[in-house]
């Protein structure tokens, strides 16, 4: 039952950088001059690319510029990138607030957006008449509103204060207020930003689990944009990434989150190194031939989740299969800190055979032991003579690889847990009643 | 699967733009927040207050009082059959209610940018809440212009009401049409330009002075900036608006000439509402 409940076709929006003044008159003058004799807009045709930090050379920016998506009905869409990249304009477009430059957005439902909660709220008015008056601004009707004024109200917890002017509200509890109306909003799309960085931590667990509630239990169609690669994890299908007012990616939210890590956070992944036989790095007539991280699940074996068993494999040529090769390997976090180094020696067995060939070895890591983040290997390949070692092929920062967050279940921890590992153990309790 | 391209959407947003457009039946599905903008009007201008709403009376009765010592006192200006003070009084009620529709028209953008910055609802609300709850305050001025005409008729003036008073809403329709019009042809101009909302106080003002609302057209029609007021159709509207309560033959009016007049009113409003759509598309952009 996939079915295009919102289409955006080809669409474009242009700012106009600096400030208004004569300049901007000079311009309007210019583009009526244009529209009045039939031509095409003048400026349409110059304009930046939207790169936050680059030096502003035009007096025009595009920030965005030809985005083509579509969602489905009922599917969860995250929307990614920097500051900057457009996130923010595309939701205006989006909630109708101002029109694209060029291009059309359609649409088969409501949109209503929790971007700004307690938009129109009104100081000298009181919690419960704000409460009809944000609501009817958001597009509900004063029988919808009557119909859940009480849940509101208890969801918000102002319930004490309900009757007084929202301007003797703390700023908590307007924010409280404004959410409250928000959440129980039923469009047939619903826009959701970061609204999340608001309230007392008893409040903000409350909302994530009604904004879960809202896109996984309802079959909403929701938009979400969220700098929280946890959040958007745990509650998208499908992710766009944008980038300089661009689409960057589009695809499922894994590969999503890695590329965007990727490219924003300058995380790098090399998870696979391949070398021919002829220029591989050798010494001693033992070669490595590749080396490879990556995710033992079935679909993505390039992304690497959290909750995904990882395997390290290494391809080695040797000139005698006989010789006692073994290999050790460093991990290293973001900040080149080495974690932990472990070793494939113990668990090579020497077939003594004389013969040349190949030597895979393999290792695997369980799942749920490295957290959210980009780490690196080194490599050292060691050769064992009668208990004499000797370092025989070094390479620093051979592999990197991202993992990215696993999803998490209603009501749990959304932030990102400290420490480079986050490795679960085996708790035993014992209770001993005196 | 998503080869329903003809289907029919339930709206577009694009960059194309139809030159009028008004849609009622939005409108009408966002009626309940039409309703609650007028209430928030009404409520919150005298909240706080220790007199509250009886501020609505005080201020033209103030305005009017002073009006009669300045124009009428000092001035010697003749209101023909008419107690001056009853002249002054209705004038300034019913140049008020233009005022108000054109002063609260004009800033919709600039005095919404926040909320319109945010959410979308069709924008043609907030003018109209502005035109429907200034009408409740002007409902309350009139029953005092009613008491002070009884209090008037019974100490023996010689005003009437005939067959014209039916011209009353018509003449509050076309107060409407101008204050819109007007309103939305400014209020697209501040949007960019915000020299114009600084100049648009002291325009009001010096427009109250020619038209006609402290003296009768006669006052200035035998001199020579009689075209001040002959060719200011919000003249005709004021003095109309005094011809159809008291029947004062001094008093010009004309049905034709008002025809004309509402002709008027309802072009200005096309051309207010064309650029007024045209703003509300992208008018966040340049605020």
């Amino acid at each position: 039952m996939s079915k295009t409940i919102l289409k955006a076709e080809n669409i474009s929006k242009q700012y106009r950088l600096g400030l208004v003044g004569t300049g901007s008159l000079m311009h309007d003058v210019n583009r009526w001059w244009h529209r009045i004799r039939g031509k095409e807009d003048p400026y349409l045709k110059v304009g930046a690319v939207n790169d936050r930090s680059a030096k502003a050379t035009d007096d025009y920016v595009w920030a965005l510029k030809d985005i083509n998506f579509e969602v489905q009905e009922g599917e969860v869409l995250g929307i990614i990138g920097k500051n900057g990249a457009g996130k923010s304009t595309l939701l205006k477009l989006l909630s109708r607030v101002t029109s694209p430059t060029t291009g059309v957005i359609k649409s088969r439902g409501r949109i209503a957006s929790l971007l700004e909660v307690g938009t129109g709220f009104h100081p000298e008015l009181t919690g419960r008449e704000n409460i009809y008056l944000n609501g009817a601004i958001l597009g509900m009707t004063k029988a919808e509103i009557d119909a859940k004024v009480d849940e509101i109200i208890e969801f918000s917890g102002c319930e004490m204060y309900i009757d007084t002017p929202t301007k003797r509200y703390s700023s908590g509890m307007t924010v409280r207020l404004g959410f409250a109306v928000a959440a129980h909003l039923e469009p047939d799309i619903l826009v959701v930003d970061e609204v999340l960085a608001v309230g007392d931590a008893e409040f903000q667990k409350k909302a994530i689990g009604k904004m879960q509630a809202i896109s996984s239990g309802e079959g909403r169609t929701v938009l979400f944009v969220s700098h929280n690669m946890a959040s958007v994890s745990s509650l998208c299908t499908r992710v766009l990434v944008l980038k300089n007012g661009q689409i960057n990616f589009s695809g499922p939210t894994d590969e999503g989150i890695t590329h965007y890590l990727k490219e924003y956070e300058g995380h790098v992944q090399k998870n696979f190194q391949k070398w021919d036989l002829a220029t591989a790095p050798e010494k001693d007539g033992i070669k490595l031939v590749s080396a490879n991280i990556f995710s033992r699940s079935e679909n993505e074996k390039d992304t690497i989740r959290m909750d995904d068993e990882i395997v390290l494999e290494y391809k080695l040529w040797a000139n005698n299969l006989s010789r006692n090769i073994f290999v050790n390997t460093q991990f290293l976090d973001d900040n080149d800190f080495i974690l932990f180094a472990t070793t494939s020696r113990e668990s090579v067995q020497n077939d003594n055979i004389g013969e040349e060939g190949f030597l895979t070895l393999k290792m695997l890591i369980p799942s749920n032991f490295f957290n959210e983040g980009n780490f690196s290997t080194n490599l050292v390949v060691v050769e064992d003579v009668d208990g004499k070692k000797s370092k025989l092929i070094t390479k620093q920062n051979l592999l990197s690889f991202i993992v990215t967050p696993k999803p998490i279940e209603l009501g749990e921890w959304m932030g990102k847990s400290k420490g480079p590992l986050r490795p679960s153990f085996k708790w035993e309790k014992e209770i001993n009643i005196n | 699967m998503s080869s329903q391209s003809n289907d029919s959407w339930l709206y577009e947003i694009s960059a194309k733009r139809k030159l009028i457009e008004l849609n009622f039946k939005e409108i009408w599905q966002y009626r309940d927040l039409l309703f609650l903008f007028v209430k928030r009007d009404i409520v919150t201008v005298y909240k706080q207050t220790v007199l509250g709403p009886l501020w609505f009376f005080i201020q033209p009765l103030f305005t009017s009082v002073i009006f009669t010592l300045v124009f009428n006192n000092i001035a010697k200006i003749e209101t023909g059959l008419v107690p001056a003070f009853l002249f002054n009084l209705s004038g300034i009620t019913a140049w008020n209610y233009f005022k108000v529709c054109l002063m609260g028209t004009s800033s919709t953008f600039r005095s919404n940018a926040g909320l319109f910055g945010k959410v979308y609802f069709p924008r043609f609300i907030v003018p109209l809440s502005k035109v429907i709850s200034n009408l409740v305050k002007f409902g309350i001025q009139m029953i005092i212009l009613i008491g002070f005409y009884i209090y008037y008729l019974s100490t023996g003036a010689e005003i009437y009401l005939s067959w014209n008073a039916l011209w009353f809403p018509v003449l509050l329709l076309y107060m409407i049409l101008y204050g819109l019009g007007v309103g939305m042809i400014i209020s697209t101009l501040t949007t960019k330009y915000r020299d114009i909302s600084l100049l648009l106080g002291f325009f009001i003002q010096l427009l109250m002075y020619i038209s006609a609302v402290p003296y009768p057209m006669k006052a200035l029609t035998n001199s020579s900036y009689g075209w001040v007021v002959e060719y200011n159709p919000l003249a005709y509207i004021m003095e109309a608006f005094r011809h159809i309560l008291f029947n004062d033959p001094s008093l010009y009016f004309n049905e034709t000439t008002l025809g004309f007049i509402g002709l008027l009113g309802a072009f200005l409003f096309i051309v207010g509402l064309a650029l007024f759509n045209r703003t509300e598309k992208t008018f966040i952009d340049t605020v």
